[in-house]
């Protein structure tokens, strides 16, 4: 298994922290794993994106160049990354947001309604994380139970409720369904 | 120790100083390395150490010269363009025997370049950097475990030799997060011994002087002599690489640092072809293991160097086979090939070895004949050849 995976979105939807606690949770499984931010010019209102590298064998480059599995939380992220997607490669779009449909027909594409979910959970901050459960569950790269164990490893001065509504938001993602 | 833990290039490069008994750390900040100066900003104090963040570079190395005059473990890093500002004090630490650490995290150049990594100051590293005649250790890690246990041993190495050591790293090395694990205690500085040459309360004993000149006709020669003997031992004693699958490979690619891994990548492919290839990594880049890639040279058809540059470290490793083996060169100037890309190259270096060169027997037996006599043994060896020559000189 290797699985190279971007993830992108607005500054401050979470897609930095995500990758972060998807690399955590892939080293809790005993995987090699990697996180790669893209940290060029970043402005307020821009958009971030890092890359995670989730594998059995050893991780190459850090730098996902061809990703196995692209996460798109905002409209210009899929301008970006659906070109860059292998073919048979797996796009998961924030739905809530972006509204232009994927044009490639040689990939799985996962749309979730990632800020809705989220803000039927409680709050919209814990869409990046509705997302990251999409991925797991899709792809198996990583179990929900083990990002559930990351989750307090990575964000060290959380309250427990906080974590639990993660926990939520993640399980509800991991239901998504990919076409 | 034991426990993977999932860190920053940078951070790990800190905190491997830190457990490694650094006490003091001066610089200034500069993409993609500012991690370091961060983490020992908070991270240093807790040991009871010090950190200055200096009005520049220059004041920051010149911080360290004396820092390190007293004999204590002590750092400094920065990126490409700051490394260059520091080199003159590199000199006067090196010129003045002065064991330190240092860490250079590579962006693109020259100039102001970018803020993405690159190999691009890999000369400036092994040649010295700075003006005179001298040379420092240079580790290259290509992960972050490394990153994080790399700079004990560049103490070691240092305060062995009485001279500078650094890590050439580079801005993936700098930013990207991986498992990490100590491999060693943390080291408690009060546990090191005086030496002998190092400042400090002088009372009731005989001055020490700690300087990088000597103006008495003909001292400083004597005194570079020794430093020459001291580098002559350090190249025979201290080289590390990292040599896999070449035992039958036909084509080596000779690759270091984050191009290393890449390659390694590559390799694989290459292997799962069926292509015999394998990979060579020097992780001294300085000294540089001139005799493991001449003994590699003599078994193996060809070498593929794959850096992100213009094709510096290439210079190397054509000085180490001296003309014995082909080398080609995939060179990345402040780019970061993917492992297919890497794999073209070494598919095409592969397929363009020219099997006349693999079937003359007489170029693996050369090295085994004493020097002095090669123009006989070529002609008993291969007889045509020798015929052609003979025709050729008739007409």
């Amino acid at each position: 298994m290797y699985q190279g995976i971007r993830m992108s979105g607005f500054g401050g939807q979470g897609v930095i922290s995500a990758g972060i606690l998807l690399a955590q949770a892939g080293l809790l499984e005993g995987k090699n794993v990697s996180w790669f931010p893209a940290y060029g010019a970043e402005m307020r209102g821009g958009t971030a994106n890092c890359s995670v590298v989730v594998a059995d064998d050893e991780v190459s480059s850090p730098i996902v160049s061809r990703p196995d599995t692209a996460v798109v939380l905002n409209e210009p992220s899929l301008a970006k990354f659906e070109p860059m997607l292998k073919p048979g490669g797996l796009l998961i779009v924030n739905s809530s947001l972006v509204n232009t449909k994927p044009k490639r027909t040689d990939i799985r594409v996962a749309l979730v309604p990632c800020n809705a979910i989220a803000q039927e959970l409680g709050t919209i901050k814990i869409a990046n994380m509705v997302a990251l459960g999409a991925l797991a569950g899709l792809t198996g790269a990583v179990s929900i139970e083990a990002i559930a164990k990351a989750l307090p490893k990575v964000f060290k001065r959380a309250k427990p409720e906080i974590l639990e509504l993660n926990v939520k938001a993640l399980k509800k993602g991991a239901e998504a369904k990919a076409e | 120790m034991g426990e993977k833990i999932l860190m920053k290039g940078n951070e790990a490069l800190a905190e491997g100083a830190i457990r490694a008994g650094c006490r003091f750390f001066s610089g200034y900040p500069i993409t993609p390395q500012n991690e370091v100066p961060e983490y020992m900003s908070w991270r240093l104090p807790d040991e009871g150490g010090t950190f200055i963040q200096a009005e520049s570079e220059v004041a920051a190395i010149n911080m360290i010269y004396g820092a390190a005059s007293t004999g204590m473990r002590c750092m400094t890093s920065s990126s490409s363009p700051g490394i260059s500002l520091k080199q003159e004090g590199i000199s006067y630490c090196a010129g003045a025997d002065l064991p330190f650490f240092y860490a250079n995290v590579v962006r693109g150049g020259p100039g102001l370049g970018n803020i993405a990594a690159s190999q691009g100051d890999y000369h400036q590293s092994v040649r010295g950097g700075g003006h005179g005649d001298y040379r420092v250790l240079v580790l290259a890690p290509n992960s972050v475990d490394e990153m994080a246990n790399f700079p004990k041993k560049c103490y070691e190495l240092a305060f062995r030799y009485r001279m500078p050591s650094m890590i050439l790293a580079d801005g993936i090395l700098g930013q990207m997060m991986e498992p990490v694990e100590f491999k060693f205690e943390p080291v408690d500085p009060k546990s090191f011994k005086e030496a002998g040459w190092e400042l400090g309360l002088a009372a009731g004993r005989r001055k020490r002087i700690v300087r990088s000149y000597d103006l008495r006709e003909g001292e400083l020669e004597k005194i570079n002599a020794a430093r020459l003997k001291k580098y002559r031992e350090i190249e025979e004693k201290e080289v590390l690489f990292e040599a896999k699958q070449c035992d039958d490979a036909e084509l080596v690619v000779v690759a270091y640092g984050t191009s290393s891994r890449i390659a390694a990548a590559a390799v694989k492919m290459a292997r799962d072809k069926g292509l015999k290839v394998g990979l060579f990594r020097p992780i001294t880049l300085w000294p540089f293991p001139k005799k493991q890639l001449a003994k590699l040279a003599e078994k193996s058809r060809k070498f593929l160097v794959v850096e992100m540059s213009m094709g510096q470290f290439v210079d190397d490793v054509r000085l180490a086979v001296c003309g014995r083996i082909e080398v080609d060169l995939y060179a990345r100037p402040a780019g970061i090939p993917s492992g297919e890309e890497t794999f073209a190259a070494v598919e095409k270096s592969y397929k363009s070895m020219t099997p006349a060169r693999a079937a003359a027997p007489a170029k693996t037996a050369k090295p085994k004949g004493k020097p002095g006599r090669p123009r006989k043994k070529p002609a008993k060896k291969a007889g045509r050849p020798a015929k052609k020559t003979r025709k050729g000189g008739r007409r």
